[in-house]
Formats: structure tokens, sequence, C-alpha cells
């Protein structure tokens, strides 16, 4: 009884807290000159500052676009890295506006733990790995087979749920950190290593010889990552929402940091005329400046270029565009229309 | 008579002969030898099995050492620079080191101002390291906190310098009052210290406008790297000190409320793990306090940490006064001392000499528990290290040679710290003999 109590005190303390930071935070942002967005302590290509102390990363990207639209400058961002289990609790109590973490987006999280997602910015997978000697090219053919897996994680499940559900055997070899999973991979201690794609992606990047590894084509599980804020501030929401979708579109028109300052003199694609500012009151709308998107895209360029420098194909990590191809290319990157 | 006797006896030698070394089989190296490693067949074969296991843990890290790559931008321009030989990549280290030491957001340009805290640091806790240097120079150890603070931070110098003048403040009410009793004394120094420091937020803002003397100010949030664990060690490890001698006297109190409290507080934070502290401390004290007042971070795991070496320490130090024999105690009370006195004059000196050992031990597994601050997303050497550089692309992978860096670095201080109280404990005598 006393527990619950206290629970209760914690919960009301916690919603009072957050409704009095989230009410005014467009508002609190602008007087601070500061946005505070809550990041991964380093997740490779999404989030890792850099020799100079300065972060980047594909997640970190969200967060520095935000901060142009906002205020004009994409460096007046201050991070906050989390772990896992503080991001929640740091964006609750206010101590950051946003989070940008590589965070699955749940019916929980959404709902339960009142947060919430203002969309998409990867769609990631549970998926495997294995030595390209092992000749198996898809992963029905695993029966038998002993799999690398974190244990305590959702992977956990869907690898059980998945190898039920196509009637096969496997043999789990539970391990703690993605550094020790690498080791025992490449020690030959199991034959497959799941985790998410993009995470066995960066990891097979820091093999001596990636070549030698397979990334089997079967995702089994869904993992939409997204930017989120606290609930009840949904003036904020849509700027975070507006900021991404604005990044998504400005790939499809074609805008890049490149043109962007040719464009923005005007175009006679009115779609183009209105989110660049020079037709129409949108950035008033939000309450921002009538440039703001020209800021937002000017601090890392569209998400095609985003996703390029920090975990496309050109770098180590090597990512295929796939699911997070535009719609008009057979992906799942759809921004509503600017209208 | 001489020239008559060596004629007549010939076999007798004139001349004493030099003494000969002994036989090569009883004496220098091939006796120690037989002595220390070949004694009999059995350690026969336990040296030649080490020597082989030290030679062959030699052969397998000594090329890799030595062979190791110091110039590259990353860990693919290493393995392409070693061309698929077995080699390091220490490049990461020379390209990284700084963030190690003083983790990735301290301004680069104030780095000799740590690096200086920290020299100052090795000079003023040497008065109370060796009582042989003269004890004037104890008031450079004093003084220490404040310039370390000023230094670090950075900011107005005035705070450092008003907190100073609330010490002394405290303390000339104290050694005023202390003739008549000695909690009367403290008690009466505590309050006008306290009453100090309400009133020097208020002296700050205008001293700061008569003479701006202030550093670039760095905030918590900024420090990191191996900085953060000798600034969390430092410091929790001197304020527990203190504390857990007051709490194991407090628990042989005969007065019940103090004794309890005690008990109380030493067995609840010894029943609970550090790690469920910091995350107190890190998540659910943000819960209570309203969002604007943020408590530092820094100074929440330092009252977190504190809390709980002062447990550990307050039962080492119940240890040692429950060594002492009873007539310690009884022979202070037939002298007619009182209850500060004799501690202060006899049982303490004698009880924490029996502790030593203890009190380096917990020092030294406290400052090795710093590292667990990394799991609250704070960038310690052992943070840095998992965080941000294994997660940047160009480095993802290196793990033996940063993992092998921090456990040197770690290794030179408990090292240096376990050998300090050996010697300590040999000037002091601690067997009672």
């Amino acid at each position: 009884m006393k527990k619950s109590v206290l629970a209760s005190a914690v919960a009301a303390t916690a919603i009072a807290a957050a409704g009095m930071a989230s009410a005014q935070t467009l508002q609190q942002v602008q007087d601070r000159g500061v946005l505070n967005c809550g990041v991964n302590t380093g997740l490779v290509g999404f989030a890792a500052p850099n020799a100079e102390g300065e972060w980047e990363g594909f997640d970190v990207a969200v967060c520095r676009a935000v901060a142009a639209a906002v205020l004009g400058d994409p460096s007046s961002v201050e991070f906050v890295s989390t772990t896992g289990k503080t991001r929640f609790t740091a964006l609750a109590s206010g101590e950051v506006d946003m989070v940008s973490r590589n965070t699955t987006w749940t019916f929980t999280r959404d709902n339960d733990l009142k947060f919430e997602f203002v969309g998409i910015n990867y769609y990631d997978g549970q998926g495997f790995m294995v030595p390209r000697a092992l000749g198996v090219s898809s992963a029905t053919e695993l029966d038998g087979a002993t799999v690398c897996i974190q244990t305590g994680t959702t992977t956990e499940l869907n690898l059980a749920d998945f190898f039920r559900a196509n009637n096969m055997n496997y043999d789990p070899v539970p391990i703690e950190t993605n550094a020790e999973a690498q080791q025992q991979y490449l020690a030959g201690a199991c034959d497959v290593y799941t985790t998410d794609m993009s995470g066995l992606a960066a990891t097979r990047a820091t093999f001596e010889a990636p070549g030698d590894h397979v990334l089997l084509p079967e995702v089994i599980s869904k993992e939409p990552l997204g930017p989120l804020v606290r609930h009840g501030d949904n003036e904020w929401g849509d700027i975070v929402r507006w900021t991404l979708n604005g990044l998504i579109a400005a790939e499809e028109y074609g805008i890049t940091s490149a043109n962007i300052d040719e464009l923005a003199q005007g175009t006679n694609n009115p779609e183009i005329n209105r989110m660049l500012g020079t037709e129409g009151n949108f950035g008033e709308i939000l309450g921002l400046e009538s440039d703001w998107l020209v800021n937002a895209l000017k601090a890392g360029g569209n998400y095609g270029e985003i996703f390029e420098r920090h975990i496309g194909e050109s770098t180590p990590i090597g990512l295929a565009r796939g699911l997070n191809a535009q719609w008009t290319d057979g992906g799942l990157m759809y921004s509503p229309p600017f209208r | 008579m001489s020239d008559v006797h060596a004629r007549t006896v010939a076999y007798v030698r004139e001349s004493e002969i030099p003494p000969a070394p002994p036989p090569e089989a009883v004496g220098g190296v091939v006796k120690w030898l037989r002595d220390n490693l070949f004694s009999n067949w059995f350690n026969a074969i336990l040296t030649l099995a080490s020597l082989y296991a030290v030679y062959w843990v030699l052969a397998q890290s000594l090329p890799w050492i030595l062979n190791g790559v110091w110039n590259a931008g990353s860990l693919a321009e290493c393995r392409e620079i070693l061309g698929g030989t077995s080699g390091a990549c220490w490049a990461v280290l020379s390209e990284r080191w700084n963030q190690l030491l003083f983790g990735f957001t301290y301004p680069s340009e104030l780095y000799w101002r740590p690096s200086l805290a920290f020299l100052l640091l090795l000079v003023c806790a040497a008065p109370v390291l060796f009582p042989a240097l003269p004890r004037r120079m104890l008031i450079l150890t004093a003084l220490y906190p404040f310039v370390a603070y000023f230094l670090i931070w950075g900011g107005s110098i005035w705070t450092p310098v008003l907190t100073a003048v609330g010490f002394m403040v405290g303390y000339a009410v104290y050694s005023r009052l202390v003739t008549q009793s000695f909690a009367m004394g403290f008690l009466a120094g505590t309050v006008a210290a306290l009453v100090f420091w309400s009133l020097q937020g208020y002296l700050v803002p205008p001293l700061s406008t008569v003479a701006p003397i202030a550093l670039e100010a760095v905030p918590s949030r900024d420090m990191g790297g191996f900085m953060l664990n000798i600034i969390l060690g430092t410091v929790c490890i001197s304020l527990s000190l203190p504390i857990g001698i007051a709490l194991a006297l407090g628990r042989q109190s005969s007065m019940p409320i103090i004794k309890w409290i005690s008990v109380i507080f030493i067995e609840f934070i010894r029943g609970v793990p550090l790690i469920t502290l910091l995350f107190v401390a890190n998540v659910v004290l943000a819960y209570f306090l309203p969002p604007q007042s943020n408590l530092d971070l820094i100074l929440r795991v330092v009252i977190m940490i504190t809390m709980f070496a002062s447990a550990y320490i307050a039962e080492v130090v119940r240890g040692g006064l429950a060594a002492l024999p009873r007539g310690q105690y009884e022979a202070a009370d037939s002298l007619g001392l009182d209850y500060a006195q004799a501690m202060r004059l006899i049982i303490l000196p004698q009880a924490l000499k029996i502790s030593i050992p203890g009190i380096v031990n917990v020092a030294v597994g406290l400052f090795k528990d710093t590292t667990l601050v990394s799991v609250i997303s704070m960038f310690d050497l052992v943070g840095m290290i998992r965080g941000p550089i294994l997660a940047s692309t160009d480095w993802n992978g290196v793990y033996w040679e940063l993992f092998g860096f921090a456990a040197l670095l770690f290794f030179v201080v408990c090292y240096g710290i376990s050998q300090y109280s050996q010697w300590l404990e040999r000037q002091l005598q601690t067997d009672r003999r």
C-alpha cells in the first residue's frame, strides 16, 4: 500500500513536472537560445562525437535541422547523451526538448509512457548475418544453426517466433553486448548473429574482411525509429514533425543543399515555394520565421543527403536505402503534402 | 728465526692463501636457481611450465604491441598500413588521447587548467600523506579544494573565495567556543558558516562587478574522461573519510537516536548496490526537482558515491575501534578526558592505524567504481570508450588498445595508492609490537 502511494506520488510529480515543462516548449527554446536534444551515448553512424568533439550522425542531423528551423542556427544544440534506460525520463522530466535516439515507435511508448512520436526517420528490422563460407542464402535454411543473440531484448523473442513459425530448431548462444557478439561470432562460437539490420551492417563494417560475411535478405521484425516529444505540447510536436517531413519532402522535390539558395529565390513549382517560404505563410502558422525550412535544409541537406553522408553506401557502414527510399522509388519515406 | 723455520719445515706455508670462491654447485646463481626454482622434480616442472607460459604470452603480445601503428585516421587505414600482419592500432590513442583524458566537450585550449589542478593535487596532498614534511604546508592542503574548483570549473573567483571565507568564519566561532565544550563549538561554528554561505549569493554579483577576476566557466556537463574519474575519486574519498569516522563513532554511541540513525544509514546504504544509487541520482531526483532548478549532475553523483563510501569506511573504522582493548577506553576515562578528547587523543589514533589496510581497500575499490557513472550517460574514461569512441565510424572495432590504455591508467593510480599504504603501515608499525 505504502509502495503504491509512493509510486503514484512519483507519477503525479512526473506528470506535473512534464506539464509545466511542455506547455511552452517553443517559447522556452527560443528564450534559452539552445535546443536540448537527447541523443544516443554513441551508435555508429547514428550519433557519435568526432575527434573535435562535434556530434554527428543520422539522428544528430534531425536535432540540427530542428535547431536550424527554430533558432536559425544548426549549432545551437545542447546534445544530452542518454542511455536506453535514461532517455524517457530525461524527456518526461523536461531535461530535453526532444529525443532523437533510434527509438522504436511502439504502442506502449506512445500511449502508456505519454510520448508523441512525430514520424519515422529510419525503418529498421531484425536480420541475420552469416559467414559467406556457410553457403546460406536465406534465413529459412538455418535449421539447426547456433545463433548469437543478445539476452533480454525483443530480438530474442522475435527469433524464437520466427524459428517456430518456420518449424526449425536453433541453438542460442546468449551474449550481453554487441562487442561481445562480434568476438564470439568471429571466433566461430555461433553460425549466425542476429540483431537490427543497421547494427549488423555497422558490425560487419568493422571486420577485417567484411566481404566474407553476408546479410540475409529476411527481415523478421518491424523497428520503425523516429524522434519523439512529450505529450501535451502539440505546437512543439508539429514543429518537429514538419521539420522531419520537410527533410523527406525536400528529397522528393529535388531540393538539395547545393541548389537551395537558387530555389529559395522562387520557382514555378508552388509546393517548393510554399516549403521554402516564398509563397504562403507556413512559417508563421508554425510560429517560426518564413525561411524556417530553408535553414533546416541548409543544416545538413535533405533526407537523402543526410542518409548518404552518415550511413549510406559510400560510408563504411554501407546501408542500402531499402525501405528507407522515397515512396516514388519503392520505399516507405512519404511526407504528407505541404499545402 | 723465520728462515730457519722455513727451511726446516718445508711443508708449512709462509703466507695465508686467499679464500677461494665456493664451488659453483653450492653458491651464486646456480645455488639460487637450485634452491628456488629446481629444488625437486615437481618444482622443476612447475618452473618450466611457468617460463613457457610467460614466453607464450610475450611472444603473442609483444609483436602485436611493437608492430602497432601510431599514425592513421581510422581502423581501416590502420589495417591497410599493417597489410595483414598482426599489430595494434595505437593511432586511436594518438588521435583521441585528449578525449580519453578530458572528455570530448572540455575546451581544448583550457586543458592546462585541469592539468595544473592535478599537479597541485600532488603537491597539496603531500603534507597529509607524508608526516615528515613541514606542518605549515597543511595550509596549502586547506586551500587546495577552492583553487582546484576555480581552475577546473572556472567562473568568478569570488565564489570559491567566499566559500573559503565561510569556512574561516565557522572556524573562528568554533575556536572561540571550543574551550567551553567541543559540541557547542562545533555546532555554533557550523551554524555561523551556514549563515555566511546563505548570504554569499548576494555578495558574489557586486564583488564580481567591482573586481571582475574570472576564468572562462566550464559547465559540469563538459567534464569527462579520466579527469572525471579522478575528480569523483578524490572528492568522494576525502569527503567519505570524516563522514565514515563520524558514522562509526555514532554507531558505538550510547545515545539511542544517534546510534539508530547511524545503524539504519549504514545498513541501508550497504544493502543497496552503488549502481542503484547512481540511477536514483540521475533519474529519480530529476522528477522531484522542478525542471529549471537542475541540481548539478556531478554534485548529485558525488553525494551518492560519498554516502556509499562512507557507509563502508564506517564499518572499517568500527572494526578498528572494536579491536582496541577495553583498557584503552578505561584509561582515557580515568585520566578525566571528556568524550571528544578521549576520541581525538587516545582512541582514534590507534583505531585508525589498525584500519589503514581496510580504508585503502575501500579507497581503491571506490576509485574503480567511479567508472560505473558511464551507465548513467556520463562520459568518464570507460564511458568515453564505450560511447563516443567505439561508436565513431572511424574507430568502431578497436577494443584491446582502448581498454588496455584504460587499464594501464587505473593500474598506475591504484598501484600507487597500494604502495603508499604499505609504506605508511611500515612507518606506523600497525602490528603493535
